[in-house]
């Protein structure tokens, strides 16, 4: 029998708390050590980790990328790996590799087999795909079953075609799927973070609610504590609510801390809308049990009529190449707004001639205004700024062309009152352009209404 | 840059509240640290203070690639009360500081975490052209300088 048969039926046969170890809130960052022995040493039920997010931009699963490196990952896996392993308890990651689309989950697989081939290990396998068939979505759009939400654009014909990945979020009932499949180990492609830690707990019958507010908590590690971090995170589990501590004897989780968790990249602090339900934390209650550990109760669960699955994707829009450089000369500073322009458009001329501008071309001035959303006004101005300009060009040697040219006539740009007439631009090193390689937008953020949100994610089980 | 001079040390990767470890300099002289005294206590004897000198927790992230959530915790329930309580955190006030009409601005009161979210809609998605901000992790900054 595998990990999650055996710990299913234990579990069946003699009812006890449930106890689940959340190692990684973002898996191949590494795993501090010390925190990650003490969870073990708590011998968990189930290892889970979150591998991905939608919030690293849309690069990474256009180009179909990790965010992580190869090394940094293989080293997280293997250790999440052998520690399962020798528990002989579920191991469960979601979202591999990132953002994962097939590229995503297919590299977590690779190193997964490297690892079981290299340390001898030998246990069952369950991979579930979270890529969405463009055929069935184009039909699903004609069929008026797709929406938006949070003001996103209608989605079109031309986004699903032109998307170079585009993945569903998979939701806890895949998860309870792949663990009735009596395996040791369950790697889903894109996959609502609750599902890793929900699944297990809904199976055996423990009150949903209360699962996904579990779920919720400890998918971010040691998240939830004051001082906050990245250290795994353990948590028990009755018919009643659970307990939370941290692996880290420096971290508390208080009432105030773990409840505050709740308002951590949400829109909504009482209720999280997952595929087939929703989850209403008005209720929930936040109690210490001591200066370290946190009972937490009362979350509802509501299933809908109407589930759904939010999809991503990310679509190429060109290449991209920028340069960066920095300025003192206050008279600079105080016109650069009028400069880039003119200098923009002095480019273009030059780039372009007669031709129609094919290129986009973008300025941000560090030091003015290049990181917020709006800048007060009569704000001093700095002694300092650092300009970097962005050009997205169809072509690695068009954009580069761009920015080569912006170097040169922004260095010998003449302006009002100009002194510095050697150069206008402080280079920390050269060549100051650099081609950044394909870029990307989310062009499809949607959600897709369907009978059973478990049905279009593919599972395959395979035996290392 | 007014609002960054003794500002509460801020939510980095993965962060959380924390405890500062000194008392801000631009703290009235002879003040306690931080959570010994609420600041509402400070106030009610007519001690003017920004934001950050009583949050403790002052963050920004993405709530998905099209909103933007800031989030403003307190240490004492009474800290919580007194700004809670203030039009220096409504919406319209916010609206004002982030350039986003009012409307658009939602300011949601969140006592079991001793927090006020407010959330609104991101100018560009996530990552696409023009973006300034992928993670949305420091636009925060224009909050920290509100008189309270």
């Amino acid at each position: 029998m595998s990990a999650s048969g055996r710990v299913l039926a234990e579990l069946r046969r003699s009812r006890r708390p449930l106890r689940l170890m959340g190692a990684s809130g973002q898996l191949g960052y590494g795993i501090p050590a010390p925190g990650f022995a003490r969870g073990l040493a708590w011998k968990p039920d189930l290892i889970g980790c979150d591998m991905g997010s939608i919030d690293i931009g849309p690069a990474y699963l256009g180009k179909g990328e990790m965010a992580t490196s190869p090394g940094a990952t293989k080293r997280d896996l293997r250790r999440v790996l052998r520690a399962a392993r020798e528990l002989d308890v579920p191991l469960v990651i979601g979202s591999a590799g990132s953002a994962g689309a097939a590229p995503h989950l297919d590299g977590t697989l690779a190193m997964l087999r490297e690892i079981a081939r290299e340390d001898s290990l030998h246990f069952r396998m369950a991979s579930i795909r979270a890529d969405i068939h463009r055929t069935m979505l184009l039909e699903a759009l004609r069929g008026g079953r797709v929406m938006d939400f949070d003001d996103m654009p209608p989605l079109t014909e031309e986004d699903i075609r032109e998307a170079a990945h585009i993945v569903g979020q998979m939701g806890t009932g895949v998860f309870r799927r792949a663990l009735e499949a009596d395996v040791d180990v369950v790697i889903a492609g894109r996959a609502c973070d609750t599902g890793i830690f929900a699944a297990l707990p809904t199976l055996l019958g423990f009150p949903t609610g209360l699962s996904v507010h579990l779920a919720k908590i400890v998918e971010c590690g040691s998240l939830c504590c004051v001082p906050g971090g990245r250290d795994p995170i353990m948590a028990e589990l009755d018919d009643e609510g659970f307990v939370l501590e941290s692996t880290n004897p420096e971290r508390r989780a208080t009432p105030t801390s773990v409840a505050a968790h709740a308002l951590y990249e949400q829109s909504d602090p009482f209720t999280v809308v997952e595929p087939d339900g929703t989850l209403d934390l008005s209720l929930a209650k936040y109690e210490a049990l001591d200066e370290r550990r946190t009972r937490v109760s009362g979350a509802l669960w509501r299933d809908t009529d109407s589930p759904t699955i939010k999809l991503e994707g990310a679509r190429f829009i060109g290449e991209r190449a920028v340069l960066l450089a920095g300025a003192a000369d206050p008279r600079f500073i105080a016109q650069s707004k009028e400069i880039l322009p003119k200098l923009s458009d002095l480019v273009r001329d030059l780039v372009c001639e007669d031709r129609e501008q094919d290129y986009t071309l973008r300025w941000r001035v560090y030091g003015l205004d290049g990181v917020r959303m709006a800048v007060p006004a009569g704000e001093a101005p700095p002694g300092e700024v650092f300009v970097m300009g962005e050009c997205i060009a169809p072509t690695r040697e068009r954009a580069s062309e761009v920015m080569r040219t912006c170097k040169q006539y922004l260095l010998h740009f003449g302006y009002q009152g100009r002194l510095s007439t050697a150069g206008n631009l402080a280079f920390p090193f050269t060549p100051p352009e650099v081609s950044l390689g394909p870029a990307y937008r989310f062009n499809v953020y949607h959600l897709l209404k369907v009978d059973d949100p478990d049905a279009m994610f593919p599972m395959d089980i395979e035996t290392l | 840059m007014a609002g960054f001079e003794g500002a509460a040390p801020l939510a980095g990767f993965g962060a959380e509240p924390q405890r500062q470890p000194h008392p801000p300099p631009d703290r009235p002289a002879g003040l306690a640290a931080p959570d010994a005294i609420p600041h509402a206590v400070l106030a009610a004897k007519g001690v003017g203070m920004k934001l950050s000198d009583i949050a403790q927790v002052i963050r920004s992230k993405n709530a998905g690639p099209r909103r933007l959530t800031l989030d403003v915790m307190f240490g004492s329930d009474a800290d919580y009360q007194r700004v809670a309580q203030s039009p220096a955190l409504g919406a319209e006030a916010i609206g004002r500081l982030y350039g986003v009409p009012a409307p658009e601005v939602t300011v949601i009161p969140y006592p079991a975490g001793r927090a006020i979210k407010i959330v609104m809609a991101r100018k560009i998605m996530a990552g696409d052209p023009g973006e300034k901000d992928v993670y949305g992790a420091q636009q925060h900054a224009p909050l920290l300088g509100i008189e309270i």
